[in-house]
């Protein structure tokens, strides 16, 4: 069987496991050094959606907690490209997002931020990209919050996004980051990217064409998977 | 173009990724042995990771993935997709209800043993590790081409899912360790 594999992990781009900074990844990177693999069968395939995974109003965040309300905050419109190594697009991939409410606080019982909670947002939503690798999604402005990694720590203004693409190894979890924010060079989650130049792919755009007047703000976000390699693995003796 | 760089999944993952979870996978009509998997996942010091979402891709019972790349003339299985998720809850078990995978074709004409692909998210992981579950019962995992290329022996035993019969039904158990001397198989690939 002619296997076609996905280029490798870039580890100048993807951060390293263990970074102390950020102090959660201490005790929980794997600390060995991981085992080479070439792609079989089982990593160029991986889970594939259709539609009846997303259902309609999923990629409103600012109404989708099914209250009849609307969400409090600035509302956003957030565009992007998912696209693979090799320029082409990824269509009908499954994109995640979650997100804090606009005063900084997620609808979860771990969130003991002393911040108000908004009972009409639940900050999760799901698409499918379109043909072309494009998503959309409604929502509001995330707040920065507060966390326990070291003394005034507070993260940056972030959405949150997990991804599949076409393949097992194609999976990426991942969040974007908005321009200008003074928080952005003091977060260990996002310092933790080895490179300048990969962290700033982590920062959204702000875009005057997407905004709509008198209703949203637009950003773009594009994102980058995996792609294939040029030649497929040759067996041997053919 | 550059790959755009993993982050964690942070702590409240939950509420985009597991609200609604997909730990079973087979229902009553799916072809082949129905078997459960769990396990626990375990930090640097031993602690349960109640913070973690597991995931999962498997061939069906004949060997096949539900997959356009999978181009074996071996029957799909209308009633199984092959994929699963599942969070840890406080003592950092997962599981899955699913039925046990075929072998499936592996480089240079081998055959790979019947196994699980795993990847494995926390709150603490900046990128997300995979890993694979192997059958303790499968005399084939000694001529596995990707058990037998870890080198060092011992360490093969980690993907090893041993199985025990509870109420008739067959559990294998793969717990998963981030760390330590016993530290799971993780993949580059």
């Amino acid at each position: 069987m002619q296997i076609k594999p996905y280029k490798p992990r870039d580890w100048k781009s993807h951060p390293p496991y263990l970074y102390e900074g950020y102090k959660s990844s201490v005790k929980r990177a794997p600390l060995k050094r991981l085992v080479p693999m070439k792609q079989t069968l089982s990593e160029i395939t991986g889970p594939l959606f259709g539609h009846d995974a997303v259902q309609p109003g999923d990629d409103d965040l600012t109404r989708n907690a099914g209250t009849g309300g609307e969400a409090m905050g600035e509302r956003l419109i957030v565009v992007g490209r998912v696209l693979d190594e090799n320029e082409r697009p990824v269509p009908n991939t499954l994109v995640e997002i979650w997100q804090a409410n606009s005063a900084g606080r997620y609808h979860h019982e771990v969130d003991q931020h002393n911040a108000p909670l908004d009972p009409n947002f639940t900050g999760a939503g799901r698409c499918l990209t379109n043909e072309k690798g494009e998503y959309r999604f409604l929502t509001i402005k995330p707040g920065a919050y507060p966390w326990l990694n070291h003394p005034n720590a507070w993260r940056p203004a972030h959405i949150h996004l997990s991804l599949f693409g076409p393949s097992f190894v194609t999976r990426l979890v991942t969040q974007f980051f908005f321009p200008g924010d003074p928080l952005i060079p003091l977060d260990p989650i996002l310092n933790s990217i080895p490179s300048k130049s990969a962290r700033q792919r982590l920062i959204a755009s702000y875009v005057h064409d997407v905004t709509e007047p008198e209703w949203a703000l637009g950003y773009r976000f594009d994102i980058v998977l995996r792609g294939r390699e040029a030649t497929p693995f040759e067996e041997p003796g053919r | 173009m550059k790959q755009t760089p993993s982050q964690t999944v942070g702590p409240f993952f939950s509420l985009g990724l597991t609200r609604k979870t997909t730990k079973v996978l087979a229902s009553d009509s799916t072809q082949g042995e129905k078997i459960r998997v769990e396990g626990q996942l375990f930090d640097g010091d031993g602690q349960p990771v109640p913070d973690a979402m597991i995931e999962i891709w498997q061939a069906n019972a004949y060997g096949r993935y539900n997959h356009q790349d999978d181009k074996q003339e071996k029957p799909l299985d209308p009633a199984f997709m092959g994929w699963g998720r599942s969070g840890t809850d406080k003592t950092g078990l997962y599981w899955f209800e699913t039925v046990k995978p075929g072998p499936v074709p592996g480089p240079d004409e081998s055959v790979q043993a019947p196994h699980i692909n795993v990847t494995v998210f926390a709150r603490g992981m900046l990128v997300h590790a995979f890993t694979r579950i192997y059958f303790g019962d499968e005399t084939v995992n000694e001529t596995d081409p990707i058990l037998s290329s870890i080198k060092n022996r011992a360490r093969r035993k980690t993907l090893i899912a041993n199985r025990e019969d509870k109420n008739g039904k067959a559990v294998y158990r793969f717990d998963i360790r981030l760390q330590g001397e016993n530290e799971t198989v993780f993949f580059d690939m």
